[in-house]
């Protein structure tokens, strides 16, 4: 059965991650741009521009996180909705709201916030005085330069789905546990759907992995993260407003996911597994290389898990997102229906990853928690 | 890829995450979990006392069919004692008649014998009286005939004796 899934699952990821990547290695090196006729709202409040429709950045738009959320251009002007921005600087909090920046991602124009002038430059806030002192290479990778940007707390696209994906998730669980407090019977509705999920997370994922007699502490956490990943999975193949974010194929939410089973794992493991992994059923001579390369395996499980998810539901948006392109690219109706067809194709598939990513991370979690819990006869 | 500040997402998936788990471990997972748990037992014990009432049906059926066979054997034992008892009845009967019967007949013939003897008796009376009256006759008829008397005598003694 396990066995199966993994043969499936592998075939999937496979197919999936192998598509994108001929095509997306270096994308700013070969971005395909042609000349299309999409009016832009300038940030200085000029003329309308011709700009080159680059299937790059609608990409990197899309799976990349924003500070608005962008719903729809109506006669060349974007229906947004603005998200708060929470900046920590250096003279102390700040909140407003992304609408100051007035769309403008080039840095072109500045926020004037209790004194201090920012500046926005590809969704990432800095100082508009410390910016001007960068190189164009630490422009882009902006990101980590925290001395010349404030410390960065918005809620931002991607934040903004996960609070909203939260409550709806607590709510629909909420009324299925009172639904068993009303109905001692067989389950109905809802409940009726997601009991046949539960169960199969304590009955394949859990007990056979941790074992018949811990399972049942990590039951709360396995469930979690398998229904949080599989409906922000699904949430995000969702194309339009409140949803299409690309929350779980960012790999921030997927390292403090993968972070957390990490942590999870290292406070369960016992003394075995730190016997193990201290002191390796080796040789005295070879702890030098062994306690290094146990302690890295230790690391490369969560690792693992991060890039795994990251990887699988950002290449599904990636593909998804380069076939509608293709429209655009070729400025012909002609390719729709192929396009179409292919883009339904990928949608379809993208719902089985979506829950298959969900399980292969509770089933690796659940493994992990396992092998750190288990009690061996031997050694 | 714009991928923002990362502290932003890290800080607020661990907040979200962190509380969304333990709101739904405190009201979702645990009545669902226990939910399930005692629906699976219930399920369970309701298979197991089917079972047992099945046995026990099974084991009714193998008691009744016992008793049955007992109870059968029983009336059997019964038919056959009663019809011994009928048998040994009716034999100690005609035993019993036949004794009866026989010591009736030997009353009977103690009777008859006792009747004969007084019959007898009577008899040898009423020819006692007869031999006497007889006598008187021929000794009023015969006295003269002292030959004849004496002849007369002897011949009804001899007759007598005969008796």
């Amino acid at each position: 059965m396990v066995f199966s899934n993994k043969l499936v699952q592998f075939v999937l990821v496979a197919l999936v991650v192998s598509i994108p990547y001929f095509g997306f290695a270096n994308p700013d090196a070969k971005s395909v741009s042609v000349a299309n006729e999409v009016i832009a709202e300038n940030p200085t409040g000029a003329a309308q521009e011709k700009e080159e429709f680059s299937a790059t950045k609608l990409i990197n738009d899309h799976i990349g996180d924003s500070h608005e959320f962008h719903i729809a251009d109506w006669n060349g002007h974007p229906i947004t909705f603005y998200l708060p921005v929470i900046l920590w600087t250096n003279n102390g909090l700040e909140i407003f709201s992304s609408e100051k920046f007035h769309h403008d991602n080039k840095a072109e124009h500045f926020v004037d916030q209790n004194g201090q002038k920012l500046v926005r430059y590809n969704e990432i806030i800095f100082y508009a005085d410390k910016f001007e002192m960068l190189t164009q290479d630490q422009k882009d990778n902006g990101a980590f330069e925290f001395g010349a940007r404030p410390l960065n707390f918005s809620i931002t696209k991607n934040v903004f789905s996960m609070f909203m994906s939260a409550i709806v998730m607590f709510l629909i669980f909420l009324v299925v546990a009172r639904s068993y407090k009303k109905n001692q019977l067989a389950p109905k509705g809802i409940a009726g759907f997601l009991e046949p999920l539960v169960t199969f997370v304590r009955d394949d994922i859990a007990r056979p992995n941790i074992g018949e007699k811990k399972y049942a502490q990590y039951m709360p956490y396995l469930l979690t993260i398998f229904f949080f990943i599989w409906i922000n999975n699904l949430i995000g193949l969702i194309p339009f407003f409140p949803f299409s974010s690309n929350l779980t194929g960012n790999i921030y939410f997927t390292f403090v996911l993968a972070f957390i089973t990490f942590i999870v794992t290292t406070l369960s493991g016992n003394k075995e597994y730190w016997g193990h992994i201290l002191t390796p059923p080796v040789p005295k001579a070879l702890y030098p290389i062994m306690i290094p390369v146990e302690i890295i395996g230790m690391l490369t499980k969560p690792f693992a898990l991060m890039i795994r998810l990251f990887a699988n539901i950002t290449a599904g948006h990636i593909i998804i997102l380069s076939l509608i392109s293709l429209i655009f690219i070729f400025e012909t109706l002609a390719v729709s229906p192929i396009s179409g067809a292919f883009v339904l194709f990928m949608l379809v598939l993208e719902m089985l990853v979506a829950a298959l990513q969900a399980y292969i991370f509770t089933l690796l979690s659940a493994l992990f928690i396992g092998q750190a819990v288990a009690e061996h006869d031997h050694h | 890829m714009n991928l923002t500040a990362p502290e932003s997402l890290i800080f607020w998936t661990t907040i979200i995450f962190i509380v969304f788990f333990l709101l739904l471990r405190k009201f979702a997972w645990k009545p669902i979990l226990g939910a399930v748990k005692g629906r699976e037992e219930s399920i369970n014990n309701a298979l197991a006392s089917a079972e047992s009432a099945r046995r026990e049906m099974q084991n009714l059926t193998a008691d009744n069919e016992r008793i049955l066979q007992e109870a059968r054997l029983e009336r059997d034992n019964m038919l056959k004692e009663a019809r011994e008892m009928k048998d040994k009845m009716v034999a100690d009967s005609k035993k019993e008649a036949q004794i009866q019967g026989e010591r009736m007949i030997a009353q009977a013939k103690i009777a008859i014998e006792a009747e004969k003897n007084a019959a007898m008796a009577e008899l040898k009376s009423q020819v006692s009286i007869l031999s006497l009256n007889i006598a008187e006759k021929l000794l009023k008829d015969q006295l003269s005939n002292k030959e004849a008397q004496t002849k007369l005598i002897e011949n009804m003694l001899g007759d007598v004796k005969l008796n």
